[in-house]
């Protein structure tokens, strides 16, 4: 008793023993976070200023517009201010969570985000997670027998389907799994993430029916990552003594890959894991133009075009936050996984 | 590892299971989506768009997608004969102008009602131009209809009285949706109403809009009490694809039933297609070249980069000449598309114009080649045309990064020059807005959409367009101030006499030719494709052989009757399978992880 209480206590006073260490390597990694953040939220004004075209010009080519109009939409825009106050005014706005007002959409960046982010993160969101799974499960099984024929056969199918272009895949998902070839009958919409007509449990089914195709495009283009990293990591493992000693102890083989070796070979897998996930909020621009996935991917490349200046830097800022928000998690999460990082 | 084989079998198992299970929901969940029958036995009548709404306020929408709802929302003052597009009354029944030419007086329709019951008179319209004359925010998408009205009455419900600074020739194609004022009038930021939060939406065109979701869908129901007759639908959804392949798969399968902006590809795909439909129209576009004239400002400030012997008349007409449009037609549009000649289509039939045997500059190579060697361009040892000044005809043309066709048209154009001894860069760009109102080309891939009323397409020509200073962006297309074109554009917008304004459209498009500017290479076609299980009819704009989609008016949906045999019907039974099977499905995955963790979990004490 005394000594499980004394031990941790004892730990605390000796200066760069774990208890110290983590409150600073956390404080560290919070104030990186934050000089990141503030870094985006002022490149992200400049950088897309460089961008060329004139917005009202672009908006406004092939409709009837006068040069009065035109002046007209410059100030709405305030585009007729000079750049340092049109960054000042920004900067100002951005601190109180006011990202401005859309140029093509007449509404608030930060209405407009909020809209279309809850698909995307749907989409993105399960694809991470169940191509991260399947990559996990399979890149183990294809170290734990490497070199057989399932570990060719898994890498090889992997690496194909991550070389095809996700576009081109969900295409031909949707005119053989949609339309329907030959005696495949077509199961699944061909676009969109509802009929419009159901609410209720329906609905949510509705949503799920719509969700197949995309989410299957981008676990088929994207396991393969984590597959590899996982694959790679564990044969690092597989030579270990403490493998060893676990099977001399009697030790079954699925309990030693579990239990020994995998949680050994998770750190590299997990740092990837984050990065997609922070990936999560950019969406897919090409999926969700493909299956008209109506998230933040398709607003990105719409405000592009134009370009809809307000709604590209919020989205920037949302984008980058994403990564520094999941690297941060990342970072606070090594520890916990490996008790030698952050000492 | 004697327990590792159960394992296996049993994710075996599972993962067929898992597999199966949606193709045994297959087959009755076959019709889920869009078809001519709902289901309930409504008809339904869904068509493919990618263009995002703007705003669905009449005050701001610009695109063609919202413009196209306003239409088939709310009356305008006018409409266009579906036939010939010539002007039919829409809510105006009549309109006469004073004789000196600044007083309009239009009578307005008794029978257009709200679709909330309450009569539309006169006091809307003279509210919805009032108040786009004195809000500068509500004048963002139609102001340059106002710009030159001085006054709007409504003397009494069924008279609208519009005073105007100078005459007008436009005040018959006044495209402006009137808006109920009761509702509107409780607006206080025109610049930041959408119209898009409450519904269904008060209008008074043979639809109402019933539901938005941003880039999902546009929902509309038939307006009962509209005067000119309900549309025989009875909901209209426009639903967002943002891909054209995949709009055409939607099409195919029967979840949509009309697909307008076809590619020559999908076009031919779709033609041996059951129950499909491939309209190939005229289009309402031109496709030209266009070449810098020396860019300038109305001060007399002039700037950019063009190439000084473009503003040699001979140089530009050798390039003409050496564009064969016959192949453009035949190999970049495949056919879909009709040889340039003037500038306006010859759908607009009143105002077409076409170049006189004499002045045209047809595909003729040995021509050109004899009218550069006239004007003293010799080829240098390298085969090249080099200008008096030593300076190589080396030209630089602006094409869009995301339109094909020019950089397909481009290519042709380098090979047909090069023969000359001209060399061409084609510049493709996501953005040529910049280089462009900077007057840094040479050449551009230029192109309109026009409208009945051409007053606009010819106004992008004049010297007022141009910007007042090298610093402003004016509304000129490509920087031509031409006197004579002037005086001509001045003429057509005060002239009221229909046969006369066209006469003078038809002068001016014959000097724009003559100056040698432009160069219209074709008019590309609409091409679009609709399932006749689900439409039996539809009326094209020109009646004859027209178009479907972006119509200058709303017959094509208004119009459109359901086919007898619309659709499959077990839309709403496919929710119903999914309802039973789908968490039916998910149980069974939940039970089969389940008992696998259990068997992992027991592994040991089973060894």
């Amino acid at each position: 008793m005394t000594t499980t209480v004394g031990s941790p206590a004892g730990a605390a006073r000796r200066p760069g023993t774990t208890a110290t260490a983590y409150p600073r390597y956390l404080a560290g990694r919070l104030g990186g976070a934050a000089v990141s953040l503030l870094a985006v939220l002022v490149t992200s004004f400049f950088l897309f200023r460089v961008l060329p075209g004139d917005p009202v010009k672009a908006m406004t080519r092939g409709v009837p517009t006068s040069a009065g109009q035109m002046a007209t939409l410059r100030r709405q825009f305030g585009l007729d201010l000079p750049l340092w106050q049109q960054f000042t005014d920004y900067c100002a706005k951005a601190l109180t969570g006011d990202l401005g007002t859309s140029y093509q959409f007449r509404a608030p960046v930060g209405e407009l985000i909020a809209d279309k982010l809850p698909a995307t993160l749907l989409l993105t969101g399960v694809a991470v997670v169940l191509y991260s799974a399947v990559g996990l499960w399979l890149g183990t099984r294809s170290a734990w027998r490497h070199g057989g024929l399932g570990d060719k056969l898994n890498t090889g199918v992997a690496l194909t389907l991550w070389s095809v272009p996700s576009f081109w895949l969900g295409l031909l998902l949707i005119i053989v799994f949609s339309v329907g070839v030959g005696p495949v009958p077509g199961l699944f919409p061909t676009g969109g993430m509802e009929s419009g007509d159901e609410t209720g449990p329906a609905y949510v089914l509705d949503v799920a029916h719509h969700m197949v195709l995309p989410v299957l495009t981008l676990v088929a283009v994207g396991y393969a990552q984590t597959l590899l990293v996982m694959r790679a990591s564990l044969l690092d493992e597989m030579g270990g003594d403490y493998l060893t000693t676990a099977r001399a102890k009697g030790l079954r083989d699925d309990l030693v890959r579990r239990r020994h070796a995998v949680p050994n070979a998770l750190l590299p897998t997990v740092t990837m894991i984050f990065i997609n996930l922070g990936h999560v909020a950019a969406g897919s621009i090409l999926v969700e133009t493909v299956f008209s996935w109506p998230g933040l991917g398709g607003l990105f490349y719409q405000a592009l075009s134009v370009p809809d200046l307000p709604l590209v830097q919020g989205l920037f800022v949302v984008f980058a936050g994403a990564m520094i928000v999941m690297n941060l998690l990342a970072d606070l999460l090594y520890p916990l996984l490996d008790p030698r990082v952050g000492r | 590892m004697v327990t590792t084989a159960p394992h296996r079998s049993l994710r075996l198992l599972l993962a067929s299971a898992v597999a199966v299970t949606p193709l045994a929901i297959g087959p009755t969940a076959r019709a889920a989506g869009g078809e001519a029958d709902g289901g309930d036995g409504n008809t339904v009548l869904t068509v493919a768009v990618s263009q995002s709404v703007d705003s669905l306020s009449p005050f701001l929408a610009q695109r063609l997608v919202s413009t196209s709802i306003h239409r088939l929302t709310y009356e305008y003052l006018t409409n266009y004969d579906a036939k010939d597009a010539r002007t039919i009354p829409g809510l105006a029944t009549s309109w006469k102008s004073s004789p000196d030419k600044l007083t309009w007086t239009y009578t307005i329709r008794e029978n257009s009602r709200w679709s909330d019951g309450r009569r539309a008179t006169a006091e809307d319209a003279a509210w919805t131009f009032t108040t786009m004359m004195t809000d500068e925010n509500a004048a963002t998408a139609n102001g340059s209809f106002t710009a030159n009205f001085e006054k709007v009455t409504a003397p009494d419900p069924r008279t609208l009285v519009i005073k105007l600074k100078k005459p007008q020739a436009t005040m018959t194609a006044l495209d402006v949706p009137i808006v109920p004022k009761h509702i509107w009038e409780k607006v206080g930021d025109f610049s930041k109403f959408n119209n898009d939060k409450r519904f269904p939406i008060v209008g008074n065109g043979p639809f109402v809009i019933t539901d938005y979701k941003v880039d999902q869908y546009v929902k509309l129901k038939p307006n009962k009490t509209f005067w000119r007759g309900a549309p025989k639908f009875d909901e209209l959804v426009l639903r967002y694809y943002k891909d054209g392949d995949a709009a055409v798969a939607a099409l195919r399968k029967g979840e949509v039933s009309f697909v307008p902006n076809l590619t020559p590809a999908q076009a031919t795909a779709l033609r041996s297609a059951e129950n499909i439909k491939v309209n190939d129209a005229p289009g309402r576009r031109f496709y030209a070249l266009a070449t810098n004239p020396g860019a300038r400002a109305k001060d007399g400030g002039k700037f950019g980069s063009g190439h000084p012997a473009l503003l040699d008349p001979a140089v530009r007409k050798a390039l003409f000449h050496a564009v064969d449009r016959g192949t453009i037609v035949d190999k970049v549009f495949q056919g879909h598309a009709v040889e340039g000649e003037g500038y306006i289509p010859p759908r607009f039939g009143t105002y077409f114009w076409k170049p006189a045997a004499a002045q045209r500059i047809g595909h003729d190579p040995a021509k050109a080649e004899q009218l550069l060697d006239q004007a003293g361009y010799r080829r240098n040892g390298s085969g090249k045309r080099v200008g008096k000044d030593g300076r190589a005809l080396d030209f630089r043309i602006l094409c869009h990064a995301t339109d094909p066709n020019d950089k397909a048209v481009g290519k042709y154009l380098q090979e047909w020059w090069g023969e000359l001894g001209i060399g061409l860069k084609v510049d493709c760009l996501d953005n040529v807005s910049d280089p462009w109102a900077k007057g840094d080309y040479d050449l551009a891939f230029d192109g309109w959409s026009v409208n009945p009323d051409p007053d606009f397409v010819l106004s992008i020509h004049t010297c007022a367009a141009l910007p007042a200073t090298p610093k402003d962006t004016g509304a000129t297309d490509n920087f031509i101030c031409d006197k004579r074109y002037d005086e001509l554009y001045a003429r057509q917008a005060v002239e009221y006499d229909p046969a006369e304004r066209a006469d003078l459209v038809k002068r001016l498009q014959s000097r724009l030719y003559d100056t040698g500017y432009m160069n219209v290479m074709a008019y590309p076609n609409a091409v679009e494709a609709y399932r006749t299980d689900h439409i039996a009819s539809i009326t094209t704009m020109p009646a004859d052989g027209g178009n479907i989609y972006g119509q200058d008016g709303y017959w094509s949906w208004w119009s459109a009757r359901p086919a007898a045999a619309s659709g499959d019907g077990d839309s709403g039974s496919s929710t119903g399978v999914w309802l039973v099977l789908g968490p039916a499905a998910a149980v069974l995955l939940a039970v089969g992880v389940l008992v696998a963790v259990r068997r992992r979990s027991t592994a040991d004490d089973r060894e």
